[in-house]
C-alpha cells in the first residue's frame, strides 16, 4: 500500500490563525545558509519568503494580518501561493490552523 | 557532495527488551567499548559543523546511558532537533523532567502489541504497563507523542487494536513499520515475515483508522519490502542524507551496515568530516557509478539507488548487487522463496492471534523466534 499524504487542507481563510506546530522548529542553518523547518522525520529547506511567512505564524495573527505584514515588506505577495504553502504544511502537520 | 541532514546516534546496544525483530547486530559484544560522554559531545559538534540538523538518539535503549540528558543538552545548544527513540523502560518522571529541561524536542515510544500478554511476550519482559504509563507521562509533559510499532507475523493481526490504543493514548503520530530483516530480525525472518492475507487485513485496518482519525493522528504505514515490486530507496542514497554512529564509535552510512566488507571508519580515529567525504566506506556506493545491471540502465536508479546495499550483501554475499527485493534483480528468487514460504497454507509455527484477556501460556510460536539477548552495559558513565 502506498502512504498517500493527506490532501492539502482547504486554503486557509483570512480570519484563520495559523501557528507552527509544537513539534516543529524553524531555524537558520549556518552551514547551508538556508532557513530550515525541522520535524521528527524531516528537514524542509525553505526559501526566504517561506521562512518569513512561517515566522509570522504565531497563533495570534490572522492570515489577513500576515498578508498585510508581507505586503509591507515585499513588492508582490501572491496570496494564493501563501495559502497553498500553509495548506501543504498543515497537511503535513507542521502548521496548525485555528479557525476560532 | 551533499551534506548529511540526520545523525542516528546508537548510544548503547544494552537494552532491557529482547525483541526478536531487533535489527541490532548479532555480534553485540563487539560494540561494548562505548564512546564516553566527552567523545559523544565532540561527535555532536562535528556533526553540526558537517550540516547535521536532526539527532536521533537510539540503541539498544538510550536511557541506559546515565549521561543522556547531558548529550541532549549539548545537542540542543548546537541547534539540533533531538528525537529520543525508546522502549520507555527507564523513563521515570524524574528522568523525563530532566530530558525536558535539557531541551529534548520529541519522543518516540515503542509498543509491541495492544495488550499485555502478547506485548510482554514479544518484548521478553513485563513492560506493557510501564510503556503506557510512560506514554501518558510524555503527553502530560507537553511533548508530542509518537508510537513506534514494528509489525510482523505475530502482531500483524492486531493492527486495529494497536490503532485504537494509540487513539486512547492521544498519540499524535504512529509509525506502523514492518520488520526490516537485519540483525536478529534476519535470523528470525521465517517466523516474522507475514502472509499476504495478513498484510491485506492490516492495510484495511490502517485505511479505516486514517479515515476516522484524519484530523487527530498521523498514521505512517510501511510495508515489508519483501512484498514490494521495487526496493526501498535505502537511506535516500548511500552517504547522501544520513549517517549512523554506533556505540563503539564506528560510523556507518546505514544503521545495518556493520558487516559490509569495507574498511571500518571510527570517530576515535578520524574526524566525522573526513569519514563523510573521504572514507572508502562512504565513497564506495555514492552516486550511481558503482551500479551493475539491471540498475545501471534503469530509469529508477535515482529513485531507489539500487535498493539496500546491506540487504544485497546479506542475501547474495555481494554488496554491489541489485537489492534482491527488486523484481528485476537476477537474485529475486531468494526473496520470492521467503515470500512463498510465508504464504504456505498452514505452518506449524503459527498460533491463533491472542485476544485481550487471553491467559493462555505465552511462549513463542513453536519456539522459532530467538530472543535478542540483552547484554548489560560494561560500566556506568
Amino acid at each position: 500500500m502506498n502512504d498517500p499524504r493527506p490532501e492539502p487542507v482547504p486554503a486557509a481563510v483570512g480570519a484563520a490563525r495559523p501557528r507552527l506546530a509544537s513539534h516543529a522548529r524553524l531555524r537558520f542553518d549556518e552551514t547551508r545558509q538556508k532557513h530550515v523547518l525541522l520535524t521528527p522525520e524531516a528537514v524542509s529547506v525553505l526559501n526566504d519568503t517561506g521562512a518569513a511567512v512561517l515566522r509570522l505564524c504565531d497563533g495570534q495573527r490572522t492570515l489577513a494580518e500576515i498578508m498585510a505584514d508581507l505586503r509591507g515588506r515585499y513588492d508582490r505577495v501572491p496570496e494564493h501561493e501563501v495559502e497553498r504553502f500553509l495548506g501543504l504544511l498543515a497537511a503535513r502537520r507542521c502548521v496548525e490552523i485555528s479557525h476560532g | 557532495m551533499d551534506r548529511p541532514f540526520g545523525l542516528l546516534a546508537e548510544l548503547t546496544y544494552a537494552c532491557p527488551l529482547q525483541c526478536p525483530y531487533c535489527s541490532n547486530p548479532l555480534a553485540m559484544d563487539d560494540y561494548r567499548q562505548e564512546l564516553t560522554t566527552a567523545e559523544w559531545l565532540r561527535v555532536l559538534a562535528e556533526a553540526r559543523e558537517l550540516g547535521v540538523l536532526q539527532l536521533h538518539l537510539s540503541g539498544g535503549e538510550p536511557l541506559q546511558r546515565r549521561d543522556l540528558a547531558g548529550i541532549v543538552r549539548r545537542a540542543s545548544e548546537l541547534g539540533l532537533y533531538t528525537n529520543l527513540i525508546t522502549s520507555a523502560l527507564g523513563l521515570s518522571a524524574r528522568r523525563a523532567e530532566e530530558l525536558r529541561t535539557a531541551g529534548l524536542d520529541h519522543v518516540q515510544i515503542s509498543i509491541q502489541a495492544d495488550e499485555p500478554v502478547l506485548s510482554d511476550r514479544i518484548a521478553g519482559t513485563p513492560s506493557f504497563a510501564r510503556k503506557l504509563a510512560a506514554a501518558r507521562l510524555v503527553k502530560k509533559l507537553g511533548w508530542p507523542l509518537t508510537l513506534n510499532v514494528v509489525l510482523h507475523r505475530e502482531n500483524m493481526d492486531r493492527v486495529a487494536g494497536v490503532l485504537a490504543l494509540a487513539e486512547e493514548l492521544a498519540a499524535d503520530r504512529i509509525e506502523l513499520a514492518n520488520t526490516q530483516y537485519y540483525g536478529w530480525a534476519r535470523r528470525n525472518r521465517d517466523g516474522l515475515l507475514p502472509s499476504r492475507a495478513q498484510l491485506q487485513r492490516a492495510e484495511a485496518a490502517v485505511r479505516a483508522a486514517r479515515e476516522r482519525l484524519k484530523e487527530r493522528m498521523e498514521i505512517i504505514y510501511v510495508i515489508p519490502d519483501y512484498y514490494s515490486r521495487y526496493p526501498k530507496p535505502c537511506m535516500g542514497g548511500w552517504g547522501r542524507r544520513q549517517l549512523t554512529v554506533v556505540p563503539n564509535g564506528d560510523v556507518l552510512p546505514c544503521p545495518t551496515a556493520h558487516d559490509v566488507p569495507l574498511p571500518r571508519a571510527s570517530v576515535r580515529e578520524q574526524s566525522l568530516a573526513w569519514i563523510w567525504t573521504q572514507s572508502p566506506l562512504f565513497q564506495q556506493f555514492r552516486g550511481t557509478g558503482w551500479m551493475p545491471d539491471p540498475c545501471r540502465s534503469c530509469d529508477r536508479r535515482e529513485l531507489d539507488f539500487g535498493g539496500c546495499r546491506c540487504q544485497a550483501f546479506q542475501l547474495t554475499g555481494d554488496a554491489a548487487r541489485t537489492d534482491p527485493v527488486c523484481h528485476l534483480s537476477p537474485d529475486h528468487g531468494i526473496v520470492a522463496e521467503a515470500v512463498r514460504t510465508a504464504n504456505e497454507p498452514s505452518r506449524p509455527g503459527d498460533t491463533a492471534p491472542s485476544q485481550p484477556g487471553d491467559t493462555a501460556p505465552s511462549r513463542p510460536a513453536s519456539g522459532v523466534l530467538i530472543p535478542r539477548p540483552h547484554p548489560s552495559r560494561p560500566g556506568r558513565r
